[in-house]
């Protein structure tokens, strides 16, 4: 449980900052002072919302990894070969990802075209994606890397999976970007649909980088894990 | 996530849409029962978690019958009866308590406390009661199953939760586990909404420290759960696997039935991680609120300002992070590095600083306070008791050399039952009888309410009292009868007899409180908006019950903090918080409603 740890710990020091500038020193009883709040808060609600969603999402992939470093102590855990294939998908992410980056800025322009072929270009990777991680799993299980022969295998299966949920409803919110373009929304409109999309799928690269380095990596990570955790044995 | 976002709002700030902006419902269908007012989807999600709630007393019905009078209802076998105790434990906790504290309260008060017109997202909060209902739903359908619901216990620990022997075995874990990630699903789009709607949709004036607590209870609570149930998915999900796919995430090699089953090699210690990762913060998910509610009952009804308002949001806030911090507390009897045990019980005991911080503020704004000893007050005031009480016994049970011993005996099911079964449960109606008339316009029936409270409090302590000393004695948790036990002298019967007694009175006064929410809707008296001349937001709506978009043309603006009760010089012993200040103020800023 230790990466979750430290992850709660990240959130908790954003969390007491950001606290702390709103003034929970202050002392409401003694203010007498019209308000003074600014009337327009500083984000769309939808922007705090996908900020507190990816959070939340981190947190879930975090647990995954903290049960991953768990399981792995035991004796009969036996960590399969990772498909070559992999390599190949994590390009086509990077792709996806760069291609929303370009939409993103194409819309702070004002260039309608150029967004929609930013998003055309990144939702396409993101199904190609999917389907190499597809293929990936084709490939493991011909090899006879079962999801039941070994739980190395089965927490590749369960973390592929996950990530792969959380691109899928990416790609739900892509769609409704597309639709907004497709029914000529207002820019402004537009630019904030493109903007959290982009936002989502740099989330959604960042995360799956971790975990493709954990799953391709971890056994030689293992010396550090055991520093790590070495007093409490 | 994005996609849950609704149309048009989001360039203007939440608390700036007009209310003709607002979506608006079309039909009777989209008004009351695909809404997506939060007030009607806090009013569903408390009428259903009442519902289901009540199917969980009833089972703790047939328990108490079962150990007060072993045999005499023959259909509750030892099979029966473990499933009657998982549903119950798992009801109250999850469905009820969370579901009623959270979605219900929080729904309702949020926007209204805040002087919002509605959450931020309010298609996702439609999704999120919706997706609740299909998790009771599907929790109520293993009833029904083959195999008839899990008797796992509430904790569900592997193995034996889903090997051959635990009733349930075939279905019942598996809608157990489906149910319970429907129901994360859909908490999930309800938190998001309450964290964003606190963090954006406050009106103009209502900086957090202004924001009645509880507001802060809920909002952090909310952060908690949205952080902690994802524990509880991920080991939903890998046992799942478990069960269905033959995966072996918790399974150790075992033989069963004289067969060795294709597992091999599992931690069932990684589930308890990851179930108690949950299941602590879980405990402060519904207390939390509780706190923040029973802070602004006590202001409210003893006429009085909450003392120490910044401590009891900084407690707030600690204990929330704290209790991240505690979760292996739950898992002495399982074996640890005695460091980690060390580590665990101090933190443990440390949770004990800001509670008792509380505990001392709400006292000394009850001292000296103009009493009145209204319904919600004297449910308020039966919280403190009865978490005191409880709490105490947790300090015993946090020391792992006190722990052992009593683990699986009835002092525990003592000890949660008062701090987290009975304390919040008090809060729950306490706040109901508070707002009530806010809901519906009427008072409820003080009278009925007064019955309710007794019984239900004097008799919730004749049934967990006794049962410390059950523990004391040895007496163990989750057994259908005693049998042959040398240590446990042949009274414990007649003490158990009368607990189930008293069990079933207190059963009966939760009919009288369900009767009073039916009789009060025709016949109770009428409210007026402020009958409790109480100084929140939520009182000060046009209408009464708020209308839709809450507040009419003009949102409110705030002036000051939730508790200006008894304000020396003051025309009334309350000023409202959108109430601008006295007259030498008004005067030089010239006027300002
Ligand atoms: C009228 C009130 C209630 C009565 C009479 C009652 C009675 C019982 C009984 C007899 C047991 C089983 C004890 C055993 O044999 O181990 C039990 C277990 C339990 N109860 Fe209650 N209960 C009540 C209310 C609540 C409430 C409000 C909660 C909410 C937190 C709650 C949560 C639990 C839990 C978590 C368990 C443990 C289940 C397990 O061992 O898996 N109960 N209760
Ligand atoms: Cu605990």
């Amino acid at each position: 449980m230790i990466f979750t740890l430290l992850f709660l710990a990240a959130v908790a020091v954003i969390a007491g900052i950001w606290l702390f500038r709103q003034g929970l020193t202050s002392k409401p009883w003694l203010e007498s002072a019209a308000p003074a709040m600014a009337s327009a808060p500083p984000v769309p609600a939808a922007r705090m919302g996908l900020r507190v969603f990816i959070t939340v999402a981190t947190g879930f992939l975090v647990l995954l990894v903290s049960a991953y470093s768990i399981r792995m102590e035991m004796a009969d855990w036996r960590p399969p070969p990772q498909p070559g294939l992999l390599w190949v998908n994590t390009g086509v992410l990077i792709v996806s990802s760069l291609a929303l980056q370009w939409a993103r800025s194409a819309a702070g322009r004002g260039d309608i075209q150029a967004v929609q072929d930013g998003l055309v270009f990144g939702g396409t990777s993101a199904i190609v994606f999917l389907l190499g991680q597809l293929m990936a799993w084709r490939e493991m299980a011909n090899a006879g890397y079962l999801l039941t022969s070994n739980p190395a295998n089965a927490f590749f299966y369960i973390i592929t999976a996950a990530h792969a949920l959380h691109v899928l409803g990416g790609l739900v919110a892509l769609a409704r970007a597309g639709m907004w373009l497709r029914r000529g929304a207002a820019i402004g409109r537009l630019r904030l649909s493109v903007d959290l999309c982009t936002t989502y799928w740099h989330f959604l690269l960042v995360a799956w980088l971790v975990l493709f380095s954990l799953l391709a990596f971890a056994p030689s990570f293992s010396w550090l894990y055991a520093i790590c955790t070495a007093p409490f044995r | 996530m994005s996609s849950a976002a609704p149309g048009v709002q989001e360039v203007i700030p939440a608390s700036d849409v007009a209310e003709a902006e607002l979506y608006h419902p079309h039909s009777w269908l989209t008004k009351y029962v695909f809404s997506q007012d939060a007030k009607i989807i806090g009013i569903q999600y408390t009428v259903t978690a009442l519902a289901i709630g009540t199917v969980a007393l009833v089972l703790s019905w047939l328990m108490r019958v079962q150990l007060g009078f072993p045999g005499v209802l023959s259909f509750i076998d030892p099979a029966t009866y473990y499933q009657f105790i998982t549903m119950h434990g798992m009801i109250m906790v999850v469905y009820l308590l969370t579901a009623v504290l959270l979605g219900g309260f929080g729904n309702y008060l949020i926007p209204l406390m805040l002087g919002a017109r509605d959450m931020v997202f309010p298609y996702a909060n439609m999704l999120s009661y919706w997706t609740y209902l299909l998790a009771v739903v599907v929790l109520v359908a293993s009833f029904f199953a083959p195999g008839g619901p899990t008797g796992a216990g509430w904790t569900l620990y592997p193995p034996q939760a889903i090997l051959s022997g635990t009733p349930g075995q075939d279905w019942g874990i598996i809608l157990m586990l489906v149910s319970l990630m429907l129901f994360i699903i859909g908490f999930t789009m309800g938190g998001l909404n309450y964290v964003v709607t606190v963090l954006q949709a406050r009106t103009r004036g209502m900086t957090l420290m202004r924001m009645p607590l509880t507001v802060w209870g809920i909002f952090t609570a909310t952060v908690m759960a949205l952080l902690a149930f994802p524990a509880l998915f991920v080991g939903a999900v890998m046992m799942l696997f478990d069960r269905l796919l033959g995966t072996s995430f918790f399974m150790p090699a075992l033989v069963e039935l004289g067969q060795l089953r294709e597992h091999g090699g599992g931690s069932p210690i990684l589930w308890q991680h990851l179930f108690w990762f949950f299941g602590h913060p879980e405990v402060y998910i519904v207390a939390l609120p509780a706190f923040g509610i029973v802070s602004d009952l006590i202001s409210v009804h003893a006429r009085r300002n909450i003392f120490g308002y910044r401590m009891m949001v900084w407690a707030i806030v600690a204990i929330g992070a704290l209790s991240f911090v505690v979760w292996a507390h739950h898992m002495y009897v399982s074996g640890m590095h005695p460091y980690f045990g060390f580590f665990f019980a101090t933190t443990t005991l440390i949770i004990a600083i800001p509670t008792a911080i509380k505990v001392y503020n709400w006292l000394l704004t009850l001292w000296r306070g103009d009493i009145h000893l209204t319904v919600p007050m004297l449910f308020a005031l039966g919280f403190i008791v009865t978490f005191v009480n409880g709490g105490l016994t947790g300090l015993f049970l946090g020391n792992v050399v006190v722990d052992v011993p009593l683990s699986d005996t009835l002092f525990v099911v003592a000890h949660f039952h008062m701090v987290m079964g009975v304390a919040p449960i008090l809060v729950i109606f306490g706040g109901i009888y508070h707002w009530y008339p806010k809901v519906t316009g009427r008072m409820l029936n003080e009278g009925m309410g007064r019955i309710h409270f007794w019984v239900t409090f004097l008799g919730a302590y004749a049934i967990f009292f006794p049962m410390h000393y059950l523990g004391l004695l040895g007496v163990p948790r989750r057994y259908h009868d005693l049998g042959e036990m040398a240590f446990v002298p042949p009274s414990t019967a007649t003490l158990n007899a009368f607990i189930s007694l008293v069990a079933f009175v207190v059963g009966f006064a939760q009919i009288v409180f369900l009767f009073n929410l039916f009789w009060s809707l025709r016949r109770g008296r009428e409210a007026g908006s402020n009958p409790w001349n109480a100084t929140t937001l939520e009182w000060q709506t046009p209408e009464t019950p708020p209308g839709h978009g809450n507040w009419g043309k003009e949102l409110p603006v705030v002036y000051r903090w939730a508790y200006d009760y008894s304000v020396p010089g003051a025309a009334r012993d309350y000023v409202p918080q959108n109430e601008p200040m006295p007259a030498p103020t008004r005067a030089a800023t010239g006027q300002a409603t």
